[in-house]
């Protein structure tokens, strides 16, 4: 009760003096009332000062109410210099938002634990490669019938959980054609209890509902995708659907907030591993699973990582005798694989290891640029402080310690970094959904968790405190350094110049690495978006079909027949899916009976017309007929010719296309075609061998070329065409090559966008802040200038003399930062594209840029400092 | 002559005793009745009754309020609060025992 009343007293402290100056005035007058003489009164009472101290540090917390006179005076002092006040805030939140918004994207992709029982007790299995040629390689696919044997053998230390990679699947839920999208993954039915999950509602998987091969049609949605698709009706239970020529039904809703291990994607339905087609359960070379281990408590990781161990390189042993490869270097490499078991707490997936090292490089980014920011407001706070050093001396001289001065300055930067952490929220609040917006695609939406929680504030905490100190240490260093006796006197100031000039150096160099890396980020992504594809993409749509049920080739031709004679389509071709999706057909080829050669080629289907329709230069030989399916007739691009037939042309000649498991099937070539890219934007121009599109199919994609600038714009019409020629067609995607070769290139768009941003705002405060010590030198030395002056010095060398140390100190900063930067470059070379971080010619765009700055930062106060008038300056003082 | 505002004990003592009498008073009322009833033998600084009160007072073993006074102009009355009133019990017995001991000894000795 009491603290509480104190508390108040803090924030009504002017009303709480009145009240004990009008109590101290009542007596006095009672007394004179009572016949006491007025001034005898007064002596009775005794020294009325220190007992108005008493009496109000008892009525109220005198430390709290030491801080908030600092604070209403530091809001005072803030006031009275607005703008510089709105700009540093806005600069210091800009910089602590990024930070925040990164720091926000670090956390849910890689430390942010799953929210599954024990997460620390959870890893996943991988193998790593270690190649002569190809680098180190770490991969985490497992096919089935190895995790089901590794699965028994530490059955009493550790489950094992097997799950799939997602796939976005096209279901629906009535009898109707309405075909919507979710993620889905095939999951060990164990995974549940394994993970300590409750249903929602229903029930979850168990053990009995994952033990015979497509006997298990059920599905558990996510409590997310119920509540979004369902609005989380409880009617869910039963419900079936259709994907493909399968039908599910809906068993059970699992606890919220688990949307799976696939850390960035949320699952929305889960099956048993049972129900995966293809023989993805039984063959032993599909390696289509991921493998989670859940430790049992106890039990040392370690002991059961050893064990698997011993089972991987028993399957490696086993496997490696079909193999068709006769390269002992690879088979060395592959026999000596080692198998890890890496932490799984925050999941696991491929945007982690795609971003994962992007975010890093973008967080200590944006570290430095609020680095940048906090020193040139420091050094605007110390410059104030050294303006205001009499008061600063009066405050000393009646007594204020140095604690209480410490205190008044520390309580000022708080105020500053307290207003900017709020800002820079806000613009994390924004911006984090933004950047994640950026990464997702309409084809594989990545949703991270960022819910606005206790690690999030104590980030915001941890920041607001440490920009806080320094923001204030400087100030306190200059508060420190007054001498009462001479400030009173008018002396300058003794100026903590030293102090100021660090800062520039320090300034300079973390802007340089920002700029640094920037430059790389921008040069690989131009390098990367220019890389040349081999084919016209402008213009181009690919319509990803589907159908219910294998279609004879004559069948999808009929179809883009129709499509030929719609309105602004100029030509139709097909293909099994669209170049440059990321999605892949390799083998192994072998020439005249030759064991195969290293490098696998890339295979796709695709109809006679489609070379056309993409516009893929025929350099020899012919493109596909009619009767080619049955001939085994095959169109490579030069990279095969070159690759298996010595650059020969290869029109006429065969080759074997040779599979994994050994078997052989003869092609031989009728064209030859100029390189085309296949798979993505970073590798070389690899071999490609186009075979005819011909047999059944169950997916194909319409390659159409519109006349329109936005090819879109044809989607309905298009989709229309297709599924009123064939009903039981579906298309499932639809995406302008465009748009596919831009998905190639996202993550170095978003580096080099955010680089360049970032690299101008560090430019922009470390000019400014050079700018602002620079003027303020030269208004503090004038006097110094007109005596210089005075005795005969020329303009240039004062304008030099005032303003060469802190060049100086920026060129030295600069060096520094430089040679940080070519120190950790390889830690960044990964992300680059055709671009060496120690490239001189990188080196060149920071260094102009920032020279530039420098210059155009120091001509105001050198020009200032040349239009000093001794005769007034002197006379002045 | 003793000074009892030096026996921090003394005087809470006293300004209870007193609002425990006379509810409702204002500051110098209370340290007029302290001065009358000791007969000016014991006296304090006028002023060093207001640190004691506000302490008290945020202690809650006072309760003070502002009245207005014919005059116009307000004056600040105190008067007990149930735990000053315990408390006073509990100062005098401790008065008491202290007094009394220090009595047995000047006779004793």
């Amino acid at each position: 009760m009491s603290l509480w009343s104190r508390l108040i007293n803090v924030f009504r402290g002017d009303a709480l003096s009145r009240e004990i100056a009008e109590e101290f005035e009542d007596h006095i007058a009672a007394a004179v009332a009572d016949g006491v003489d007025a001034d005898q009164a007064r002596r009775r009472f005794g020294h009325i000062g220190s007992r108005f101290e008493a009496s109000r540090d008892i009525r109220l917390i005198p430390w709290l109410d030491s801080l908030r006179g600092d604070a209403v005076f530091a809001w005072r002092q803030l006031k009275k210099n607005k703008v510089t006040t709105v700009a540093a805030i806005l600069s210091i939140g800009l910089a602590v938002g990024a930070c925040t918004a990164a720091f926000r994207l670090v956390d849910a992709l890689l430390f942010r634990p799953l929210p599954v029982d024990h997460p620390e007790r959870l890893f996943v299995l991988a193998k790593e490669l270690k190649h002569s040629s190809h680098g180190d390689m770490v991969f985490d696919q497992w096919a089935y019938p190895q995790f089901r044997q590794m699965r028994a053998l530490v059955k009493d230390q550790a489950e094992l959980i097997a799950i799939s990679y997602v796939s976005r699947i096209d279901l629906t839920y009535s009898s109707g054609d309405q075909m919507e999208k979710a993620n889905q993954q095939y999951v060990s039915g164990w995974i549940f209890s394994s993970l300590g999950l409750n249903p929602a509602l229903g029930r979850v998987f168990t053990e009995s509902d994952d033990t015979t091969p497509g006997k298990h049609p059920y599905a558990v949605v996510s409590y997310d995708y119920w509540q979004t698709r369902f609005g989380g009706d409880e009617h869910v239970i039963g419900r079936t659907f259709r994907t493909g020529n399968e039908i599910y039904q809906i068993i059970g809703v699992v606890q919220k907030p688990f949307t799976g291990t696939d850390t960035g994607t949320m699952i929305d339905i889960f099956i048993p591993t049972m129900m995966m087609k293809n023989n993805g359960i039984t063959r032993s070379d599909y390696q289509w699973f991921r493998t989670f281990v859940k430790v049992k408590p106890d039990i040392n990781a370690a002991s059961v990582r050893d064990r698997l161990d011993a089972a991987f390189h028993a399957f490696l042993q086993d496997s490696v005798k079909t193999f068709p490869m006769e390269y002992k270097s690879d088979i060395d490499a592959y026999l000596h694989q080692k198998l890890l078991m890496n932490s799984a707490a925050a999941g696991v997936s491929s945007l982690q290891t795609e971003y994962g090292r992007a975010l890093a490089v973008l967080s200590v980014l944006v570290a430095l640029v609020l680095a940048i920011a906090c020193a040139n407001v420091a050094n605007l706070m110390a410059v104030n402080a050294a303006a205001r050093s009499r008061e600063v001396a009066l405050r000393i001289s009646i007594g204020a310690g140095k604690r209480r001065l410490l205190q008044m300055v520390l309580v000022e930067s708080a105020l500053l970094s307290g207003a900017a952490v709020g800002v820079g929220a806000l613009f994390a609040w924004w911006s984090t959904p933004f950047v994640v917006s950026m990464i997702s695609s309409p084809v594989a939406p990545t949703k991270l968790a960022l819910p606005p929680d206790w690690r999030v504030l104590g980030f915001c905490a941890i920041i607001a405190f440490a920009v806080a100190i320094w923001l204030g240490v400087p100030t306190a260093l200059q508060v420190s350094g007054v001498r009462p006796v001479g400030a009173l006197k008018g002396d300058t100031v003794r100026w903590r110049g030293r102090l100021m000039h660090s800062l520039i150096a320090v300034q300079a160099g973390f802007c340089f690495l920002v700029l640094f890396v920037g430059t790389l980020f921008v040069t690989s992504f131009e390098r990367l978006s220019n890389q040349p594809t081999g084919f016209s993409s402008d213009g181009v749509l690919t319509l990803e079909t589907l159908a219910a049920s294998p279609v004879k080739a004559v069948f999808w031709e009929q179809v883009a027949d129709r499509l030929r004679s719609l309105p602004g389509v100029t030509a139709v071709g097909l293909s099994e899916w669209p170049l440059l999706t990321g999605e892949s057909w390799n083998n192994l080829v072998s020439v005249n009976g030759a064991p195969p050669r290293q490098t696998q080629s890339y295979f796709l289907s695709t109809s006679p017309t489609w070379r056309e329709v993409m516009r893929i230069p025929l350099l020899a030989g012919r493109d596909f007929r009619g009767s080619d399916g049955q001939l085994g007739a095959a169109v490579v691009n030069n990279a095969f010719a070159k690759e298996y037939f010595g650059g020969e042309d290869p029109v006429g000649k065969s080759f074997d296309m040779v599979s994994f498991s050994g078997g052989h099937i003869s092609f031989r070539v009728v064209g030859r075609v100029a390189n085309a890219r296949y798979r993505n934007m970073r590798e070389p121009m690899m071999p490609v061998a186009y075979l005819p599109f011909s047999e059944d199919y169950s997916r194909g994609t319409y390659i159409v070329r519109t006349a329109r600038p936005n090819p879109l714009a044809l989607t309905a019409t298009l989709r229309r065409a297709i599924s009123a020629a064939r009903p039981d067609f579906f298309v499932s995607n639809v995406r302008t090559q465009n748009e596919l070769i831009d998905s190639h290139t996202v993550r170095e768009r978003i580096l080099a966008m955010l680089a360049l941003f970032f690299g101008a705002v560090a430019l922009l405060l470390a000019g400014l802040g050079l700018y602002g010590m620079l003027d303020y030198t030269v208004f503090q030395r004038r006097r110094e200038i007109g005596i210089r002056m005075t005795l005969g010095a020329a303009p240039g060398g004062i304008a030099i003399r005032m303003t060469g140390q802190a060049l100086t100190r920026a060129v030295l900063g600069m060096l520094v930062g430089f040679a940080f930067g070519v120190a950790t470059a390889r830690h960044i070379q990964s992300l680059l594209f055709g671009v060496n971080a120690t490239d001189v010619s990188m080196l060149a765009a920071p260094g102009v840029a920032i020279l530039l700055a420098a210059v155009m930062a120091a001509a105001p106060a050198m020009l200032r400092a040349t239009r000093v008038d001794p005769a007034v300056t002197l006379r002045s003082e | 002559m003793p000074k009892a505002d030096k026996l921090q004990g003394s005087l809470d003592l006293l300004v209870l005793k007193v609002l425990s009498r006379r509810p409702n008073i204002h500051g110098y009322a209370i340290i007029a009745a302290v001065r009358e009833i000791s007969e000016e033998v014991l006296r304090v600084e006028d002023g060093s009754l207001y640190p004691a009160l506000h302490r008290m007072e945020e202690t809650g073993w006072i309760k003070g309020k502002w009245i207005t006074k014919e005059t116009g102009g307000r004056s600040r009355v105190y008067e007990l609060a149930a735990a000053g009133k315990k408390q006073l019990v509990a100062e005098e017995a401790r008065w008491r025992s202290v007094t009394f001991a220090i009595d047995r000894v000047l006779r004793t000795v």
